[in-house]
């Protein structure tokens, strides 16, 4: 046989800022040229506690009654608090369904989230952000929609000149293993699109750990088959996330074309609220878990930097606290919707069939 | 501009209208840029309007769907090609669980422009999975238009009218009469609307309601018929959804009988639907059952056996006679 010599070596590395133990890593220099200073840690820190917060108040509500099936973001708000302060209102962000983080930064209101996890539409009619996309439940399937997108957004800098404006889109560890997400890196790849990939690796995708999802040692790999840049770093280093997702918009904005984070975190909470992850995973493994999420990690860092006191932190949650109380009145008070609604959205003009339909769920006929 | 056209050039004429008006339209696919597609219905168009914009995709059919809908999202009009219906179930869960959803799930702040073309059907002697008419399955999912053109002139008022709709549509084209007939076409951009059923041959006897290819057929048939005394009213239903009910019943009214040719399997079809419409609507009209020529409920044979399946001129005049004799 004989041995043929490399032709392409591809490797992936690892990044952190701040590590398990809340200690900065590198120089301070760094930070600045991120633009981190303390203004900008604090208010990453008040995006994750906002979220944080409001994630607890959904559970709350699930639990006696006022909220539909909620899917937790609890340990996964440091990567959604980069993307959200990272992207320009003129971008465009795809979520999966967890990025509540993100899309409060987008500028999406927080009764609209328990609208639409209340079960009712209008919570994805974004006020804030009226081309990004609602949630995407079909999993990886909203990787090929931020395809179309960039490519919108290429042929329209080509055609305007005007600075290219960028998509980000995010999908979990489960949606590395569908056709989708692959379709997406390929396309994306071919036709250099101003696309941002995020991983947001949980660990778990429902009951099955990262172990049984794929054999792949990364998941950042998988970009490399694509010849997509790609990094895998720590998701819940708050720090970290911002440079890296600082640096992958600028690279796609800047016509190097797509880029691709794996962020490791993990999924403190069960699946959604109609989970029990008891039945699959170990309470030690959840407790080591907790030890590495990121607002515990990131206070203990504005606290050992004395760049905020307790007190400043309290103040934080407590205004967070106001605001998500604030909020859930609005919602609890927010009128249903007219049951004609489920007609009137679904073509620009309604169908006759559809009028008949109406009238018959009004009453004013019957058994059409 | 007045030429005399086949079905194929139509769609490529309408195409190349609308591109040169509407610098939003894009049309992607797989072997649809410089190779102008299998059948050529997108022939010329790369080279004439660039291939930004007359986009060779991966083949991979979940990505020409799901970048429609995010092409769709951001105000494009993105026209995208499925080589075949056979192929189309790749791209079913982004056309049925996106697309025809969008507009309704974000309360209208998004919609969905976009059109998905596929030649469908049988006789042509293809390969496996290159004859199916599975028109009922994305006729029954709320949110799409589905469009069947059955002739030139309808083929690019149509085309037309689904790339300006404000909503998804599939426009399915019968393959096998992409070059079976010429007609004359004026090349002026008007569509036809996408909510009526157009009416091929008047008569008082019975109403023939078909779509596509199966028109071929079913014209001959009325013909053979009007020889033996019988005037069949044909109708072309042309949009699959929504139904022109209207016209449906109307022609049913007049003639009292209905037969309904179709060459998709029979259950569950798109005649299933008519027959029920008939049945709610038009009992006190109907002087005899309404009667289904239609594909067998099997697999779609090979190509040696695919006449035996294909609803034929005899079959069509067959069944009619015995709803005349009722």
């Amino acid at each position: 046989m004989i041995t043929g010599k490399a032709v392409k070596n591809f490797s992936i590395n690892f990044s952190q800022r701040l590590n398990e133990h809340a200690e900065l890593l590198g120089h301070e220099k760094a930070l600045q040229r991120a633009g981190l200073d303390t203004d900008k840690i604090l208010a990453l820190y008040q995006t994750m506690v906002l979220t944080r917060t409001f994630d607890s108040k959904a559970i709350a509500l699930q639990r006696t009654g006022r909220l539909g099936t909620y899917a937790s973001c609890l340990g996964q708000e440091a990567i959604g608090t980069a993307i959200g302060h990272m992207l320009e209102a003129s971008d465009v962000f795809v979520q999966a369904y967890r990025e509540t983080a993100a899309l409060l930064k987008r500028g999406v209101k927080m009764q609209e989230i328990l609208l639409y996890w209340g079960g009712d539409e209008r919570g994805s009619d974004y006020q804030a952000c009226p081309q990004d996309l609602p949630p995407a439940v079909p999993i990886a399937s909203q990787c090929l929609h931020a395809v179309g997108i960039a490519y919108a957004m290429q042929l329209e800098a080509k055609r305007t000149g005007q600075e290219q404006r960028v998509c980000l889109v995010v999908c979990g560890d489960g949606a590395t293993s569908k056709g989708d997400f692959y379709e997406a890196l390929n396309a994306a790849a071919l036709w250099q699109l101003p696309l941002v990939f995020v991983i947001c690796n949980n660990q778990w995708a429902i009951s099955l750990p990262r172990s049984l999802q794929s054999h792949s040692q990364t998941l950042a790999q998988k970009a490399i088959a694509a010849d997509i840049p790609a990094i895998q770093i720590d998701g819940n280093d708050v720090l970290g996330c911002y440079e890296t997702v600082q640096l992958a918009i600028k690279q796609a904005r800047g016509g190097h074309g797509p880029q691709l984070i794996e962020a490791i975190t993990y999924r403190l909470s069960d699946h959604t609220t109609a989970d029990d992850a008891k039945r699959y995973r170990t309470e030690e493994e959840l407790q080591q878990a907790w030890e590495k999420e990121p607002i515990k990690r990131l206070s203990q860092y504005l606290l050992d930097s004395q760049r905020a006191s307790q007190s400043v932190l309290d103040n934080i949650q407590n205004q967070c606290t106001q605001d998500v109380e604030a909020a859930v009145d609005i919602y609890l008070a927010t009128e249903p919707q007219p049951c004609s609604s489920m007609f009137e959205f679904l073509y620009q003009d309604c169908p006759v069939h559809l009028q008949e339909q109406l009238a018959s769920l009004k009453g004013e006929n019957h058994g059409q | 501009m007045a030429n005399n056209i086949t079905l194929l050039e139509a769609v490529n004429q309408a195409l190349d209208y609308e591109m040169a008006e509407d610098q939003d339209v894009i049309v992607l696919g797989e072997d649809v840029g410089l190779n102008g597609g299998v059948f050529r219905a997108t022939d010329g168009l790369q080279k004439k309007h660039g291939a930004d914009r007359v986009i060779d995709t991966p083949l991979a059919e979940s990505l020409i769907a799901g970048m429609s809908i995010g092409m769709a999202t951001q105000g494009l009009k993105p026209v995208a090609e499925i080589q075949f219906m056979g192929f189309i179930f790749a791209a079913c869960d982004q056309f049925i669980c996106h697309a025809a959803r969008m507009r309704n799930r974000t309360r209208g702040r998004l919609s969905c422009p976009m059109v998905l073309r596929a030649p469908y059907g049988g006789g042509i002697h293809a390969p496996e999975h290159h004859s199916e008419s599975t028109e009922a399955i994305f006729a029954h999912i709320p949110g799409i238009r589905v469009v069947i053109p059955s002739s030139p002139g309808r083929a690019y008022g149509l085309l037309l009218a689904a790339i300006r709709d404000p909503d998804p549509v599939l426009f399915l084209e019968p393959k096998r009469i992409y070059r079976l007939q010429t007609e004359t076409v004026t090349n002026n951009g008007e569509a036809l609307p996408l909510d009526t059923i157009f009416t091929l041959r008047e008569g008082d006897d019975v109403t023939l309601i078909s779509w596509g290819a199966m028109l071929y057929e079913t014209q001959k048939a009325a013909e053979v018929l009007a020889e033996k005394n019988i005037f069949c009213e044909v109708l072309d239903l042309a949009t699959i959804k929504p139904i022109d009910t209207k016209t449906l019943l109307n022609s049913v009214e007049k003639t009292g009988r209905c037969v309904i040719v179709q060459e998709a399997a029979k259950t569950c079809s798109v005649s299933s639907e008519i027959a029920a419409i008939l049945a709610e609507k038009a009992l006190t009209s109907l002087l005899a059952p309404v009667m289904r020529v239609t594909g067998y409920d099997t697999i779609m044979p090979l190509f040696t056996l695919e006449h035996h399946y294909m609803p034929s001129v005899e079959r069509i005049v067959a069944t009619v006679l015995d709803v005349m004799e009722f």
